[in-house]
């Protein structure tokens, strides 16, 4: 602090100056918390946190509310995009390192980022007048004659196609994160000592056993990273769902079925809350998701800054 | 039978073709949705949609001028507050606070914010600008999109900051100039390029916002200048008029979704050729 006092009144302001903007991150982010629990102490007194969130009934009439319907299509539509999206980007990030030449790397890559700046608004437009009808007419049916008579995989195939359902959503939203675990996971694939990748060579490996046995272990940090980094945002993202999910609150085996995720239903619902209760509910799912996104991206961040500290050794 | 070494390279080739037509697949919806947004939004562009506002719901005609002018004061708002606070945020972290634990601290939420649900965003801004006055207004969606561009900004400059030699900063210590100084003139000079660049991607990042304008700004079906009001945003009317009834109003949903997509996609483009031109990464 003496130290402080002793520098240039300029420097002084300037520091005070840079320092409160500085702090205001650290303010929203608690004043989030604070605001929205505030918000939301009506429904969690009135609920309960457990009862909530294991509470499928969300009936604004009665006023009963449960979270578990908005959590559970949160979820599974987050864990398909997942599902189609970390295979995809990781052959786009090794296919970037590895196999494309040289001259295409920076353009392909420029262009599958790219794809990360278009405004979710636009996937959730194009979901709905482009892709929920090629569902609904084609990748729907389909999937129905294949897998509509095995036993389990084909209650997850039942009802009629609509193309307004969770596969759909799924779909839109892996296509969403691609880019985003597609680019970490080239920039951990690039760090990778050429010197490693080049012993490998020697002993005579292949180059699909060197990226398996030598790129991959080395760069799983980062991947992973990329992949938890991804799984934040899907959890979180509401226009690119809000247009072909169906706002339903219900928890359906099928993926062919309208549901709805937490952000669907306060993009849906918050300026329609009459009640009290209602609106206090519709805040405590707000609570829910950003506790819920912020764990997840802390964890990324972690994962993100270990694989850092590896590589500076 | 076929001998080891041919089925590792039969193996090899199968991954690699996988790996491959994943690229092509990602190339394939990029082209896909972009196709799709001028198909769409090109025969739908016309001179009314920037200069007339809309006409009554069910009938043809009209355009979006209220949207435009919401958009572009509500994110011009947001800019006037956002930058500043981010750009100064970032340079407390990369040099007074440099290598300090609150720092680090910052730097690291900073990262978390960047990615947490917009939509929460908008909850926030509507219990602390909406709730107690009773009303929807430009001023609170512009809040909503400073709140998220922050910690953007925020991150890029003090990324583009440390990328500034420690010693250009020394050679100018040596000559007697104050910490002040040698930020005002010698690392915002070296480092203004990236900063500036940043800053433009966070404008092109919020301008495609929807989730946190929803129920902030909200909509408003005439033009008005007076923030207080509730306002009207392109990606906000996209929302309404994608989700309604009337074909008229998916054409101009399609033209502003044109419009929005273009000028965010051109500003990317741009911003990263101008970064890899300056940075030689």
């Amino acid at each position: 602090m003496k130290k402080f006092l002793k520098l240039p009144f300029a420097d002084i302001v300037f520091a005070l100056i840079s320092f409160s903007a500085a702090i205001t991150i650290l303010t929203l982010v608690v004043a989030t918390v604070v605001v929205l629990f505030k918000e939301a102490s009506l429904a969690i007194d009135k609920f309960g946190f457990l009862k909530f969130i294991f509470t499928v009934e969300w009936n604004p009439v009665k006023e009963i509310f449960g979270a578990a319907a908005s959590l559970y299509g949160t979820l599974i539509t987050t864990f398909l995009a997942l599902l189609i999206a970390v295979p995809v980007s990781i052959g786009i990030a090794i296919f970037l390192t590895e196999v494309a030449p040289p001259f295409l790397r920076t353009p392909i890559g420029i262009a599958i980022e790219m794809l990360a700046a278009i405004p979710s608004i636009i996937y959730g437009m194009w979901g709905l007048f482009t892709l929920a009808p090629i569902m609904a007419d084609y990748i729907e049916p389909t999937l129905q004659k294949w897998f509509g008579d095995w036993p389990i995989v084909g209650k997850l195939f039942e009802g009629t196609p609509m193309g307004i359902d969770l596969l759909t959503a799924s779909v839109i939203l892996s296509i969403m994160i691609t880019p985003f675990i597609a680019s970490i996971s080239r920039d951990a694939f690039k760090l990778t000592p050429d010197i490693v990748k080049e012993s490998a060579y020697a002993l005579g490996a292949t180059k699909w056993e060197v990226i398996k046995d030598v790129v991959l272990p080395y760069s799983k940090l980062g991947v992973y990273g990329g992949i938890v980094l991804a799984l934040g945002r899907a959890l979180g993202e509401t226009m690119a769902v809000a247009f072909v999910l169906g706002n339903k609150h219900q928890i359906t085996f099928s993926l062919l079925d309208a549901a709805a995720t937490i952000t669907v239903t306060l993009a849906n619902e918050f300026t329609e809350a009459d009640t009290d209760l209602y609106l206090s509910s519709l805040f405590y799912l707000a609570l829910i998701l950003f506790l819920l996104s912020f764990s997840i991206l802390a964890v990324a961040k972690f994962f993100l800054l270990r694989a850092e500290k590896h590589f500076q050794r | 039978m076929m001998d080891l070494a041919k089925r590792r390279k039969i193996k090899g080739s199968i991954a690699l073709g996988l790996s491959t037509l994943a690229a092509v697949s990602g190339l394939f919806w990029l082209t896909f949705i972009i196709f799709d947004v001028l198909r769409h939004g090109l025969p739908a562009l016309n001179l009314e949609l920037f200069l007339e506002d809309p006409a009554p719901p069910g009938i043809p005609g009209g355009g979006l001028r209220n949207a435009f002018v919401g958009q572009l004061l509500i994110t011009g708002v947001a800019t006037l507050i956002g930058v500043p606070l981010g750009v100064l945020g970032g340079t407390f972290i990369a040099e007074y606070a440099r290598g300090t634990k609150l720092a680090k601290v910052i730097s690291i939420l900073s990262d978390i914010m960047v990615s947490v649900p917009s939509i929460v965003v908008g909850t926030f801004i509507y219990a602390i600008m909406v709730k107690p006055v009773g009303h929807f207004s430009g001023w609170a969606g512009a809040m909503a999109l400073a709140f998220i561009m922050i910690p953007v900004v925020l991150r890029t400059t003090e990324d583009m900051l440390k990328l500034v030699p420690w010693t250009l900063r020394e050679a100018a210590f040596a000559l007697g100039a104050s910490y002040f100084r040698v930020i005002k003139d010698i690392t915002y000079r070296a480092a203004a390029t990236g900063i500036l660049t940043g800053v433009i991607l966070a404008i092109a990042r919020v301008a495609g916002e929807t989730a946190p304008l929803l129920f902030t700004s909200f909509n408003n079906s005439y033009f008005t200048l007076d923030m207080s009001e509730p306002m009207a945003s392109l990606t906000v009317t996209i929302f309404n008029y994608a989700m309604g009834p009337y074909e008229d109003w998916h054409e101009k949903a399609w033209a502003a979704a044109f419009v929005i997509t273009v000028g965010i996609l051109f500003i990317t483009l741009l911003t990263r050729s101008i970064i890899h031109w300056r940075y030689k990464d």
